[in-house]
């Protein structure tokens, strides 16, 4: 465990991302703590990026499960791949043993956390795509840090306890239990503040005069009613890379509310059309 | 430690388990915290799981350590002052204020934002009990603001809706709480809603069929057959947006429950939401629709899979569908007129319905169902309804409408 301030100014270092001092406290209390910590916050303001950001500062591995809708716990935990050994009994050209079941599992994320000898950062990305049990069934086998290999009769226990991250886009509520379980934390969007010491640190040589007017732009822009996909920090990150490379684009203009590449903010057609209505109407 | 402070969060509102608070109590036994600002992150990581608790813990910690004085939500306040206020000049409902203070043609141009304002200044003004008269708000007066008076255009402070028109209702937050109702008995709709949940094949053929795998490979004596099929998983998700609010839906209240209740036990993943006449910025999770509100805004990043039903009457005021300001309740009050929100809502599901309790042959009388019959497709909660509703959300995803 680094002193909040360390783990601050690590993460900048490292991997360009911002870490403002409360989610330092609370990354720091959920270790200590060992419970897994949960994040919740608008799609693009680097959820994701804090996990990476930890695992760097913290110099540990980073194992990343990204939860889809037809994952299967079992899945995360282990595979048992039945049909090669299969083709292998039926065949018997390969080098494994046909008789030893454990030469035909493979350890999935969670396994491999568990397994690992050195203690490691595990991310489970968008974990509200999944349904209760599969949320609830999965913080069973994280809490207790060990789960069973039915086909070898074997139980695995983790080795080091992982640090858990854990992200939601808050598309459902997660259950009471699952809650219970967790710390929390909310990102909020940053402030306009926040967003160019953000800003900063990915485009160090960007100039001022432009930052100021890609950031006042895009405030303007999220605010605009009826759209569909707000653009993020991400967006804006990428939509500053395109306006850095095009030597035409003037901050003159900008102000003026000549904005280029707007399909980089927004994703959707509607939107799209909507921002350009309304830059036209201003 | 800070026992208190524990209950005061809990007493306000903030759902923190004791299983929570003892885990702050390691951490402050593990010196983890050293501050008044560590206390407050940790604090809150660890007690409050749902940012919008937030705003209430924030009020709690300010109180609880620096004497704040804990002030109720503004809208709650205004919400029971106007209850309160009410309640006193208004319990005797009167059969029926004929005259009105002003012009019937006048009083009708006015919009809601003036009403509003006139109802307040009504409020202002008074200063004792009152029946009768034609200023001052009570029973039976000739104000167009009162209970049970008839006004083309007025505002409704309680009392039986008699044309389903009211423009404005200050005081109704009449509901049923469905979800605490028995389970019923009428399979009919619970039949139709199966089909809904019928389990749809799809996906790769990626799943060993091991019964079917020794069958085929015994019939061709043990040379190895490997069957696959594919993976069974119901995908529909539902959310079921029902009108709970008012007096226009209290006819079709029972239909409505006979359906939901069997709702509730056919889907996996189902939302129930509430809104009260049409969708304006908000619906609700809770049926008061008071303490759990969901953003239109929001909903629109969910899965456009999702099938989205929606129960009601479709009966108002055009007014409530096609103003700027057309809310019926005051604190919902938004830039958007509600029609955009529905076209919003049907955009972002492709699969949605819009279940009327009224009959198709009473459609026509009602102007604004002709309005959202542009928007949903929308079917009348028959059996026969119900069928063709079915059949049309049971469409895939993606597939041409």
């Amino acid at each position: 465990m680094l002193a909040n301030e360390d783990l601050q100014s690590t993460c900048q270092q490292s991997s360009n991302y911002v870490l403002d001092q409360e989610l330092a406290k609370i990354v720091n209390i959920s270790m200590a703590l060992e419970m897994p910590l949960l994040l919740k916050g608008e799609p693009g303001t680097g959820k994701t990026m804090l996990a990476h950001a930890v695992a760097e500062a913290l110099d540990m591995p980073l194992l990343v499960l990204n939860v889809k809708s037809t994952l299967k716990l079992v899945d995360t935990l282990y595979q048992y791949d039945t049909l090669t050994r299969l083709n292998d009994s039926r065949f018997g050209d390969s080098t494994r043993d046909v008789s030893n079941i454990e030469e035909y599992i493979s350890m999935g994320k969670i396994g491999q956390a568990f397994m690992s000898d050195q203690r490691v950062v595990l991310l489970i990305d968008e974990i509200d795509k999944a349904d209760s049990d599969f949320q609830d069934d999965m913080l069973d086998i994280l809490d207790q840090m060990e789960f069973d290999i039915i086909e070898i009769d074997k139980t695995i226990r983790a080795k080091h306890r992982p640090v858990i991250i854990i992200t939601s886009n808050a598309k459902k509520d997660l259950s009471e239990p699952f809650l219970g379980r967790c710390n929390f934390h909310h990102i909020a969007f940053p402030d306009p503040d926040m967003m160019q010491e953000i800003v900063r640190t990915h485009f160090p040589d960007l100039a001022q005069e432009i930052m100021q007017q890609c950031i006042r732009a895009f405030y303007a822009l999220r605010d605009i009613p009826g759209i569909e996909k707000k653009p993020a920090t991400r967006e804006l990150i990428n939509w500053i890379r395109a306006v850095q490379h095009d030597p035409e684009v003037k901050p003159k203009e900008m102000k003026k509310g000549n904005l280029p590449y707007l399909g980089v903010l927004f994703k959707k057609s509607q939107d799209f059309e909507r921002a350009q209505n309304y830059m036209q109407r201003r | 430690m800070f026992i208190p402070f524990f209950y005061l969060l809990r007493q306000t509102g903030v759902p923190a388990s004791p299983t929570a608070f003892l885990r702050l109590q390691s951490a402050l036994q593990q010196g983890l915290i050293t501050s008044l600002d560590d206390f407050y992150t940790a604090a809150r990581s660890i007690l409050v799981k749902n940012e919008k608790h937030f705003d209430l813990y924030d009020r709690v910690f300010a109180h609880y350590f620096q004497g704040q004085t804990l002030e109720d939500p503004k809208s709650e306040e205004l919400k029971d002052w106007i209850k309160e206020m009410l309640q006193d000049w208004l319990h005797d409902p009167a059969e029926l204020a004929q005259a009105l203070g002003m012009d019937e043609q006048e009083l009708s141009k006015m919009s809601p934002e003036e009403l509003v304002d006139y109802f307040y200044q009504r409020l202002q003004d008074q200063d004792g009990e009152h029946h009768g008269g034609s200023k001052w708000i009570g029973t039976r007066g000739t104000s167009p603001v009162g209970h049970s008076g008839y006004h083309p255009g007025g505002m409704r402070v309680g009392g039986v809706s008699r044309n389903q028109s009211a423009l404005k209702v200050a005081m109704d937050r009449r509901y049923r709480d469905y979800a605490f109702e028995g389970p019923l008995t009428q399979a009919k709709v619970g039949e139709a809603l199966k089909r809904l949940t019928r389990l749809v094949p799809e996906g790769p053929k990626d799943v060993l069929d091991v019964d079917g795998t020794i069958r085929e490979t015994v019939k061709k004596a043990g040379e190895i057959e490997l069957v696959f099929r594919r993976s069974f998983r119901d995908r529909l998700k539902v959310i079921l947006a029902i009108d709970n609010g008012g007096w226009s839906m209290e006819p079709h209240v029972q239909v409505v429950k006979t359906l939901f209740t069997h709702a509730r036990a056919q889907f996996q993943d189902l939302q129930i939401l509430y809104f009260h006449n049409t969708i304006y910025d908000f619906l609700w999770y809770d049926p008061p629709r008071r303490s759990r509100p969901v953003k239109v805004d929001d909903m629109v990043t969910w899965d456009s899979h999702t099938r989205l039903i929606i129960v009601g009457d479709a009966s108002m005021a055009p007014y409530e569908l096609m103003a700027r300001d057309g809310s019926i309740h005051l604190e919902d009050s938004s830039g958007q007129p509600s029609i955009e929100r529905l076209q919003l809502l049907a955009r972002s599901f492709p699969y949605s319905v819009w279940l009327n309790p009224m009959m198709t042959d009473q459609w026509p009388y009602t102007r604004t169902i002709g309005m959202i019959r542009q928007v949903f497709p929308m079917f009348e909660l028959s059996m026969d309804g119900l069928e063709q509703a079915v059949q049309y959300l049971k469409g895939q995803p993606g597939a041409p409408v």
